[in-house]
């Protein structure tokens, strides 16, 4: 009741055009026909809701967060808050979801090419410091699945605001050949329940107790799977193996990573001694082969390195390319890898983006 | 009774653009080639460009130095103002 008085009498402050409807039309399916979904059924964006919403930021409706790729549209406080609204987040959401926002928009995300891409990425977010345990976020069993609201509505909402504030759809900018279901939302919590481990917004930079989010350009997962490793240099050299088939087996130094690991997998590496910066290094190192084994042309297979590059050791990543991050339930020795977008060809060509989460 | 709800798009006008008219011939004309930036696009503008000119066409050559960002505003204004027409090259 307290929203529906305060719609009435402060609607007016909102500067968004109104959508009109009429009484016998489903809100939900005049959201369809105006193309404002992502193909699941979206929450209307009523006055109620999205003055609801504005409540969780501090900041102004009438704030520019800037311009979305791939037509430039301006992003104020007040759009993000009525595609967060169509998404299905609850206010206390919106911080996060406003860094994301901030993060996609540095240029060295490049978020007009990954809308663009005929790759299968998208921006996939990972969330760390206090704010992800305050908003129920997921870093455990099936993190990077459905069914916690946070992580599905969180990334939803990011990828629905490139789409009707940046006007990037799927068939028109959008040019994936394929998509994935990441497209949707990827989007989870960094499981930080081990004072030991360098949670991934330090690695890159942030104090710890900061809360942050870190933006990356990919797709997945995809599954890794060992249950028979038991030393930490023998899990590394089995994850090596995944780690060389993304994309293609031959395909070197276009892409990075991040390799999502659980807790069973982590648990070698922790009974070792291993920190992330050894993990990552020695993931890295593991990576690199001779070049004749992965040539074009070698094994009668067309995809490969230049001819010339043959007596090389070729690493499959740039040296900075593989990020971890902790995340699982805690049974299965399985573990996963998010691709990123088959664009780094130079190591500084895109880059993951960290930013902090202010109120 | 009339309900309303927000608009969540940038609100930009609705009115489609026409599409230029394509030129009824390129005789006379300048084209541009335009590399994006992706790996063995030059080989493709090369023969694209070989092509165009056995049947005595003027071509100019263009491109931004890599696929994963947009080209420049100053970079497009230069094709505008050097030829007639653009044949942007994508290749894999």
């Amino acid at each position: 009741m307290a929203e529906r008085l305060e719609a009435k009498h402060k609607g007016g402050t909102l500067v968004s055009r109104k959508i009109e409807y009429g009484e016998a039309s489903d809100p939900v399916e005049v959201c369809f026909e105006r193309g404002w979904s992502d193909g699941l059924p979206v929450t209307p964006p009523t006055d109620e809701r999205v003055l609801a919403m504005l409540k969780g930021t501090r900041r102004r409706a009438d704030e520019v967060i800037g311009k979305i790729p791939p037509y430039l549209g301006t992003c104020t406080v007040e759009k993000a808050a009525i595609n967060a609204v169509l998404a299905g987040c609850k206010p206390e959401y919106m911080p996060v979801l406003l860094a994301a926002l901030e993060a996609a928009l540095e240029p060295v995300f490049t978020l007009h090419g990954v809308l663009a891409t005929t790759y299968f990425s998208s921006p996939i977010i990972i969330v760390n410091g206090p704010i992800a345990r305050a908003i129920g976020m997921n870093s455990g069993i099936n993190a990077l699945g459905q069914g916690n609201r946070a992580n599905a509505t969180i990334g939803r909402a990011l990828n629905l605001i490139v789409q009707n504030v940046g006007g990037g759809r799927p068939g028109e900018a959008d040019r994936s050949t394929l998509g994935a279901p990441s497209k949707f939302t990827l989007c989870f919590a960094e499981d930080e329940s081990d004072p030991e481990w360098e949670p991934l917004s330090v690695a890159r930079g942030l104090p710890r107790g900061a809360s942050a989010v870190t933006l990356f350009q990919g797709h997945g997962p995809e599954a890794i799977v060992d249950q028979k490793s038991r030393t930490a240099e023998g899990l590394t050299r089995s994850f090596a193996l995944s780690l060389n088939k993304m994309g293609h087996t031959n395909l070197v130094q276009s892409a990075r990573a991040i390799v999502v690991l659980s807790p069973e997998h982590y648990a070698i590496y922790r009974e070792a001694g291993w920190d992330r910066k050894r993990i990552e290094r020695a993931l890295y190192e593991a990576t690199i082969r001779p070049g004749r084994e992965i040539v074009a042309g070698a094994g009668g297979v067309g995809e490969g390195v230049p001819a010339n590059r043959a007596d090389e050791m070729i690493p499959k990543f740039h040296d900075d390319g593989l990020m971890v991050v902790r995340a699982g339930g805690p049974a299965g020795l399985f573990s996963a890898i998010l691709p990123g977008w088959l664009a780094g060809r130079h190591k500084l060509e895109l880059q993951p983006v960290t930013k902090e989460v202010k109120t | 009774m009339t309900n309303w709800m927000r608009d969540p798009t940038a609100e930009t006008s609705a009115v489609k653009r026409p599409r230029r008219a394509p030129p009824k011939s390129l005789e006379g004309k300048t084209i541009g080639l335009f590399d994006i930036g992706k790996t063995r696009t030059p080989e493709f503008l090369d023969q694209v460009e070989k092509r165009f000119h056995e049947k005595g066409l003027k071509t100019k050559r263009f491109g931004k130095p890599t696929n994963a960002k947009v080209a420049t505003p100053e970079n497009l204004q230069k094709v505008a103002s050097e030829v007639d027409l653009v044949l942007i090259g994508l290749s894999d």
